[in-house]
């Protein structure tokens, strides 16, 4: 028995700032005092708490480090896990009250998260399939195939009201039922993994923190619909997640956990993995669908849909990994238990993927029916350096913007959309004040218009047209009717495309523009940029009775565009500083670098 | 996979192994070394690996075992405590991994606490 278990995040962000030479640096150590047999470390998924990252947390005292490096690690083990005395200056701050070390479940960031699909995540090693079954891994698929029929199934998911996360919000349990209504020799089921939405990374969290739930998941709902064969469409830009799924899949055929005959009940099933090549349009369900048969990612007219004719033209069940991760849940604990959390017509949880302007950056799970308010200044911390909020977009690219006034709502599916954004698949960018909301629909309709298929005219034309009116607007040349050229294209793009890419695609142009039309006109009647971004519009001089004349900003100016005039301003005793519009490229550098706030935009 | 139950026997033997790591472990028996110079020197590294390795082969739950520092009585190191919820802690003073077994087998699994090895039996 190991008396303490460290636990160390591997989730892509905390690797990336060097977990994986913490972990390797920590056995070295132990080993070298010969601790070895006595303290266990673990690599975990994402603790959520990327920003405050590489992540680690001993146990049984549960001390929350943060921000580890790499030259921590010796007085880590020498005083904490050679003599017990914890290193109180790694602590996470929040977590230390009046000297005494407090759960992390009180701090702020957890006190209101609630973790059913992200419950492993942290918790155990995902590359283990027995810590997996420890905390009640494949008990669901056990119970499912031993005790449930599979109508049984289907109906308790049904009643659990699980809604699809990955953004369109259909009701899980009917789209079982329609797939198992359908007869045919060979069915399919399929896990969208194929994560696209800029700032999303729910579903990479899961399958690196807690891939077995999604082998689990994606077996049970083979049972329900009578498929025998599953595939991952994972983006091969997510090779920590591939190599655990991979790993959770043989683990699992090894236990007998896939494969013929599971539990002795006569029902069999195996699992596959494709890898996506990060085409955005691959996560639509009949593009991700032709990608898996070994075709050119393009979106194919619905109906049919794939419950009738899916992959390979069979039917096919294709949901989202999130929505994977909440089925053994659903099934062990009862649909009660799931839909007792959430609001009438979204139940649950849902997570978060929190971006941008925002101080606690990283993976957060909710209720449904959580304010946006909450999210953001409690769990989030709210913005860094005093910055005013001034909108989130939710549903990247697809999705909409929601303004200050709005922080109110009660995130679900329906108040979402009618406030014109989306659930997505969760994405939350922050913006504050420094954030222009044209170039924000512009940075996005980039986004859509790099991976529009081309299939479709609406979407693979109108997305550049309405692109280039979005530039015209923030060059300054915009006018009134380019606005009402905008809106219209914006709708008839809508309207007219063929699938959800471009179908959604002007959705943060259009919430932009409802949200925040003051801005727009600004841009197009006063030829200004009111946040300062939109280089065209936004010229830089200097104060010169701030100026104290140090000369800092013009030894730092790329184009030697600033100079000393003749102006001494009274009270300083060297001549002030002027910019050259002509010569300025707008690099900001000259901002930067002032102490005396005299330059200015 | 073949039943239920293998998959059960699986987990109740992966369960033990991270019982450690339960956050709610706290509310059970917690076992406290001291692991200073003083302790170290005397021998409380011995100790708690006895006391580690006895409570896992008997499949004890709900106890854990941590370290601190030095507890203030240098002489009568290794000292170990005992602080079970509602209870008096007991100080257990001059332990031996053999020692250390039998308050496993006594203390931890019967309730009955060794009044021999106790700080107030040794120091009279």
């Amino acid at each position: 028995m190991y008396r303490s278990h460290v636990l160390v995040c591997g989730g892509t962000g905390c690797t990336s700032s060097h977990s994986g030479e913490i972990i390797d640096a920590l056995n070295a150590k132990i080993t070298e005092l010969g601790l070895a047999e006595e303290i266990q470390v673990v690599r975990t998924g994402c603790f959520g708490l990327c920003a405050l990252g590489p992540i680690m947390i001993v146990y049984p005292e549960g001390c929350f480090y943060s921000e580890v490096k790499v030259e921590d690690v010796p007085e880590i083990v020498e005083e904490h896990l050679l003599k017990g005395r914890i290193v109180k200056r790694l602590l996470y701050s929040e977590t230390v009250e009046q000297d005494k070390v407090k759960p992390l479940s009180e701090t702020n960031f957890y006190k209101k998260q609630h973790r059913v699909a992200l419950r492993n995540c942290g918790v155990i090693d995902p590359e283990n399939i027995e810590e997996y079954i420890a905390y009640d891994g494949y008990r669901a698929l056990a119970k499912a195939v031993t005790e449930m029929t599979p109508e049984q199934v289907i109906q308790t998911v049904i009643d659990s009201g699980l809604r699809g996360r990955g953004g369109g919000g259909f009701p899980t349990g009917r789209k079982w039922s329609f797939t198992a209504a359908n007869k045919a020799d060979q069915k399919y089921v399929v896990c969208n993994a194929d994560e696209g939405d800029p700032g999303a990374f729910m579903d990479r969290s899961v399958l690196e923190g807690d891939p077995h739930c999604i082998v689990e998941a994606m077996a049970i709902c083979g049972y329900a619909t009578g498929a025998t064969e599953g595939y991952v469409y994972v983006r091969a830009e997510y090779p920590i997640a591939v190599e655990r799924l991979q790993k959770a899949i043989d683990d699992a055929r090894e236990m007998g956990l896939l494969g013929k005959n599971i539990f002795g009940s006569g029902f069999d099933f195996d699992l596959f993995i494709r890898l996506g090549a990060g085409a955005f349009v691959c996560g639509e369900e009949t593009a991700l669908m032709t990608s898996i048969e070994g075709n050119r990612g393009e979106p194919r007219p619905r109906p049919p849909y794939p419950a009738v004719k899916g992959l390979f033209g069979k039917p096919t069940t294709e949901n989202n990994v999130e929505t994977f991760a909440n089925i053994p849940q659903i099934i062990l604990n009862g649909a009660e238990f799931f839909n007792s959390m959430g609001t009438e017509t979204s139940k649950g949880t849902k997570v978060f993927a929190l971006g941008g302007k925002i101080n606690n950056t990283g993976l957060v799970e909710v209720p449904m029916g959580t304010t946006l308010r909450e999210i953001i200044e409690d769990i989030g911390g709210g913005i860094p350096n005093g910055k005013k909020f001034k909108a989130a977009q939710t549903g990247g690219p697809s999705g909409g913007c929601l303004p200050a006034d709005l922080l109110d709502i009660e995130i679900d599916y329906d108040n979402l959309v009618a406030k014109g954004a989306m659930m997505g698949s969760g994405g939350l960018i922050v913006m504050d004040e420094d954030d222009c909301m044209v170039d924000i629909a512009k940075f996005f309709l980039k986004f859509t218009v790099d991976e529009s298929c081309g299939k479709c005219t609406p979407c693979r034309v109108g997305t550049r047209r309405l692109l280039e009116i979005l530039e015209k607007i923030t060059s300054g040349k915009g006018t009134m009717e380019d606005l009402e050229r905008m809106e219209s294209l914006c709708n008839y793009i809508k309207e007219n495309s063929l699938c959800g890419l471009g179908q959604t695609a002007p959705n943060p142009v259009l919430s932009t523009y409802q949200r925040f039309k003051d801005e727009y006109i600004a841009h197009v009647v006063d030829k200004k940029c009111p946040a300062g971004v939109c280089k065209d519009l936004v010229t830089f001089s200097i104060d010169k009775e701030k100026c104290i004349g140090c000369g800092i900003c013009a030894k730092n100016c790329p184009v030697d565009a600033i100079t000393r005039t003749d102006y001494i301003a009274p009270g300083h005793k060297l001549a002030s500083f002027t910019i050259d519009t002509e010569k300025c490229v707008k690099c900001g550098v000259c901002i930067g670098n002032c102490k005396f706030k005299a330059v200015i935009k | 996979m073949k039943s239920i139950e293998e998959l059960l026997a699986i987990k109740e033997k992966a369960q033990a192994q991270i019982a450690a790591r339960d956050a709610d472990g706290n509310d059970g028996i917690r076992v406290v070394v001291g692991m200073a110079t003083c302790g170290i020197a005397a021998g409380a590294r011995p100790v708690l690996k006895a006391l580690t390795e006895e409570l896992e082969k008997r499949n004890v739950k709900n106890v854990s075992v941590t370290q601190t520092g030095c507890i203030g009585m240098c002489q009568y190191e290794p000292i170990i405590e005992v602080y079970a919820p509602g209870k008096e802690k007991v100080t257990y003073v001059q332990m031996t991994a053999e020692k250390a077994v039998k308050v496993v087998t006594d203390h931890l699994v019967n309730g009955e606490v060794v009044a021999d090895y106790t700080v107030g039996a040794v120091t009279e």
